[in-house]
């Protein structure tokens, strides 16, 4: 097994008396993409912005290359930039309104290669454009001339500019329309395999999810509650929580009957109660789920799940 | 029997600095009494703009064609005959549950509001009419809520609000704009399973905008596919979905990733993207990005054709 | 920034008063810098024989002269020159120590941001007027005392305004993205915030002139300003109220420029307020 390329132990973020994540913990290995799939409220994006110390984080390690990316100081954090490099949700607002797409792109450059010329700097610069699917010659334009597909390839041409070992793609293409999904998604695909890069793609979309990535994370309410590989996730989940999100994915034909879906509403995290966070809306929970946090347990080599019943549920439940 | 709506040529442009651009391009449709009809498309199709301009909401906007309902012209009519059509036999769910609710109003009072202006009945009996409307949409704690204010509420009950404050005057159609857009995967099942229980006890007609195919498939009985400001394919939900005649349907439906299909190593797609509004085009406005387009594609415009349940717009339609 | 400028120009163009507003800013400078060519009077030569004369085009002082039968269209005119630039090198100070202080504070956030207002509210809450004459009592009538003074004014509601700003730009994904790319906070605040405040910074500079014009003016006014011989819009306006009612002129000349030229900067402000508020798309 080879050594994991980002480890992520027990962190916890806290905004006031809002607990956004809690003992969260997982491995990244090389060149594999994780899927992070969860509603809103479950943290995701706020985990995404902790790994890359954009908000603090209360406790917690983020180890990445062998540094612990929470406690170095914070010269060395930018030093480390190049190698984890993030696309936002929105393309238009992730660019800067006054400066120009090539600008743009070039800023890393700029910041990590200053030795560069003018000329050289150009030239990586339309290298990056062409190889998102836009023509070179663009590179004097403004962000609000393009459509939102558009933005998106600007924001990841400027996130691959350094050729980065780690990818997160934080709802990069829940934005987009439909027919353009799949343009991003297979031009996210193609870098990937070209570089070995290691994406964390995070989407509230369980089908992109299982496209895209070997192995798929479940958040809620700001705790991972399953982590498998994508195969047997979807052929089948562990958690309740994963199984009411399946369920509740309309298809195309639809689906005859309802499986037991989550009742209710996503409850207020409350900081000082104990038990699962999701047992009010839980269709199989006991008691003990009340009074004590599931631990997130390796219920099959490599699936792990924080459920009371999970050794129960792998058959199915009564 | 007469439609509960009938749209005939409706187009809807805006000033531009460089000209006009239509935004809804000589659309035509008919809704059936009880009928559930989902209007799809991305952006710039024109889907929202077609049914804010029947709603009267196109703000300054030119807007040419006719709309009945239920057998009355609404274009040009007077606002007290729109007015009193409305909010109450016609109603309409906005997309963005925090900000179609007044926030500074108790839920209470802005159900009971819409009693008291279209039925004419009291402060009283409204809340109470309220109360019920609550309980019908399965709010959990319905006379809690009638007092409580839109920011305390979560996103999928603010949508259940909605939709209960669409059916206190007993609608003849309710359109639904994007419902579950801004829900949770797990709140969009919900309110889906709910819009389809209500519309069985209410009987009223349902139109149901999404870009979202999946979200329509559960619900309509006839699918709209709408591109570029205009109609494209029409017919019967199960029908278009087992076969779809357009390229631009059969490309949408193969672009949306399913949970059940095989894995696939490329995503299929559509090359290029949609239309801005306002850009002329000559021929299909599909035929940039259409695999089977051919010069007469590109020169002549296509219209809908074929029988009255299933119609294309497309000079080489599929199958 | 050709997609942000060309728009806003566009707009500017498009609204008449602004543009009225301009071109009679514009003709007034260059009437300033170039009226001592078209008139042979200079700003202190006594004409013994027309003191105190009326305005007259026929006459050689078209403006009239004042008390000491000095030209009035000179001493205007360089009144004129004095009093803009004042107004626009205390406009220019105000906006690069305002700019630079409101868009750190506010990109940083916290406690040095704490602080920082903490500072600009001690100064906004000078009694200014009291300090000034204060100052001058203690250091005797000067020019630099003058710029002193404005100087201590001009900046405070600029950096309030760029702090505002900048609080809600460094929420953006962009600032975010350009943490993420490395950048440390000196080159965010130089090319992410400020040159996103830039439009509010243009419409509240074009504001801040003729406020520094007229504070200059009163001080003046005053006495606590610019010294004979020298003159500004402020000391001439003294002088003619001295005169009110036997020269008249004496006052409405440099008055009536004055609030002229008040009224043309306060129309192009709000023009260009008007012009560079619309987003695009």
């Amino acid at each position: 097994m080879n050594h994991p390329l980002l480890q992520v132990r027990d962190l916890r973020v806290d905004f006031g008396r809002h607990t956004a994540l809690r003992d969260v913990s997982f491995d990244l290995f090389r060149s594999e993409t994780m899927a992070l799939v969860g509603e809103s409220g479950s943290g995701k994006s706020t985990l995404a912005r902790a790994i890359l110390r954009l908000v603090g984080a209360a406790q917690g390690r983020v180890e990445f290359m062998g540094l612990d990316l929470l406690r170095i100081p914070a010269s060395q954090l930018r030093a480390q930039r190049r190698n984890l490099q993030i696309v936002f949700q929105d393309p238009l607002a992730s660019l800067d309104p006054r400066m120009s797409v090539g600008e743009a792109i070039a800023e890393p450059l700029r910041i990590f290669e200053p030795t560069l010329t003018a000329a050289e700097r150009s030239r990586r610069v339309a290298a990056m454009l062409e190889r998102v699917g836009l023509s070179a010659g663009l590179a004097g334009r403004y962000p609000h001339e393009f459509s939102g597909g558009q933005c998106q390839r600007i924001g990841i041409a400027r996130a691959m500019v350094l050729h980065p070992s780690l990818l997160i793609c934080d709802e990069a293409v829940s934005s987009l329309d439909v027919s353009i999904q799949g343009q991003i998604l297979n031009l996210l695909l193609d870098l990937q395999r070209e570089a070995g890069m290691t994406m964390l793609f995070i989407t509230h979309n369980l089908a992109v999810a299982r496209q895209l990535s070997h192995r798929v994370m479940v958040m809620y309410l700001g705790r991972l509650v399953e982590i498998a590989s994508c195969d047997a996730l979807f052929a089948a989940p562990v958690h309740p929580y994963t199984r009411a999100l399946l369920a509740a994915v309309p298809q195309i034909p639809p689906l005859a009957a309802a499986a037991p879906a989550a009742r209710g509403e996503r409850a207020v995290p409350d900081v000082t109660a104990s038990g699962c966070a999701f047992r009010d809306r839980c269709p199989y929970a006991l008691r003990v789920c009340e009074t004590t946090d599931p631990p997130l347990l390796e219920v099959a080599p490599g699936q792990w799940a924080a459920c009371h019943r999970s050794h129960e549920t792998l058959n199915p439940l009564s | 029997m007469v439609a509960t709506l009938r749209i005939d040529e409706l187009s809807v442009s805006f000033a531009h600095r460089t000209g006009t651009a239509a935004a809804v391009d000589g659309v035509s449709l008919c809704i059936a009494p009880a009928e559930c009809v989902g209007v799809v498309g991305e952006s710039g199709s024109g889907k929202t703009q077609l049914f804010l301009a029947v709603m009267g909401l196109a703000g300054n906007a030119k807007v040419s064609g006719s709309i009945r309902f239920q057998g009355e012209e609404l274009l040009g009519a007077a606002a007290p005959a729109i007015n009193r059509v409305r909010g109450s036999k016609l109603t309409m769910m906005f997309q963005d549950p925090m900000t179609s609710l007044t926030p500074h109003l108790s839920i209470g009072t802005q159900l009971a509001e819409v009693v008291v202006c279209h039925l004419g009945r009291s402060w009283g009996e409204a809340r109470i009419a309220a109360g019920r409307m609550l309980e019908r949409v399965r709010i959990p704690e319905p006379q809690r809520r009638l007092n409580q204010y839109p920011h305390e509420l979560s996103g999928g009950m603010r949508q259940r609000v909605m939709l209960a404050m669409s059916l206190l005057c007993e609608p003849a159609l309710v359109i639904a704009d994007e419902p579950t857009s801004a829900l949770d995967v797990t709140i969009q099942a919900q309110i889906i399973g709910l819009l389809r229980a209500v519309r069985g006890e209410a009987g009223t007609a349902l139109a149901l905008i999404s870009h979202d195919l999946a979200v329509v498939a559960g619900l309509a009985d006839r699918i709209l596919v709408m591109y570029a400001g205009r109609i494209v394919e029409h017919g019967a939900a199960a029908e278009l979905f087992r076969q779809p005649r357009h390229p631009y349907t059969a490309g949408l439906l193969e672009c949306v990733p399913s949970l059940s299909g095989p894995r696939l190593a490329r995503l299929p797609t559509l090359a290029g993207q949609p239309p801005r509004p306002g850009e002329a085009l000559q021929g299909c406005s599909f035929a940039p990005r259409c695999p089977r387009a051919a010069d007469r594609c590109r020169s002549e415009r296509p219209v809908l054709t074929g029988a009255s349940t299933r119609q294309v717009a497309c000079h080489f339609p599929l199958a | 920034m050709r997609g942000f400028a060309g728009g806003a120009l566009e707009r500017l163009r498009a609204n008449p008063a602004a543009v009225l507003a301009l071109g009679v800013i514009f003709a007034v400078v260059v009437t300033a810098l170039l009226g001592p060519w078209l008139n042979p009077n200079d700003t202190h030569t006594i004409d013994w024989l027309h003191v105190a004369a009326r305005p007259g085009l026929q006459s050689a002082h078209w403006f009239g002269t004042d008390r000491l039968g000095r030209d009035l269209y000179a001493r205007t005119l360089a009144g004129a020159r004095v009093s803009m630039a004042i107004g626009l090198v205390a406009s220019i100070l105000s906006v690069v120590v305002g700019v630079s202080y409101g868009a750190i504070s506010g990109y940083l956030g916290g406690r040095i941001d704490q602080a920082m207002m903490r500072v600009i509210e001690i100064f906004s809450g000078l009694p200014l007027i009291f300090f000034v004459i204060l100052l001058t009592v203690i250091f005797g009538r000067s020019e630099s005392l003058l710029f002193i003074s404005i100087g201590a004014v001009g900046w405070l509601t600029m950096a309030r305004i760029v702090r505002g700003q900048a609080l809600s730009i460094r929420r953006q994904d962009f600032i975010a993205a350009a943490v993420a790319s490395g950048a440390g906070a000196g080159r965010i605040i130089a090319r992410h915030v400020v040159p996103n405040v830039i439009g509010p910074v243009i419409v509240y500079a074009t504001l801040t002139v003729p406020q520094i014009m007229l504070f200059e003016s009163f001080l003046s006014f005053l006495g606590l300003g610019i010294q004979e011989p020298g003159a500004s819009l402020g000391t001439l306006i003294a002088e003619g109220v001295g005169e009110m009612e036997a020269a008249p002129w004496m006052l409405a000349v440099p008055g009536s420029l004055l609030a002229v030229l008040l009224l043309c900067l306060n129309i192009l402000g709000d023009g260009l307020r008007d012009a560079l508020d619309v987003r695009e798309g």
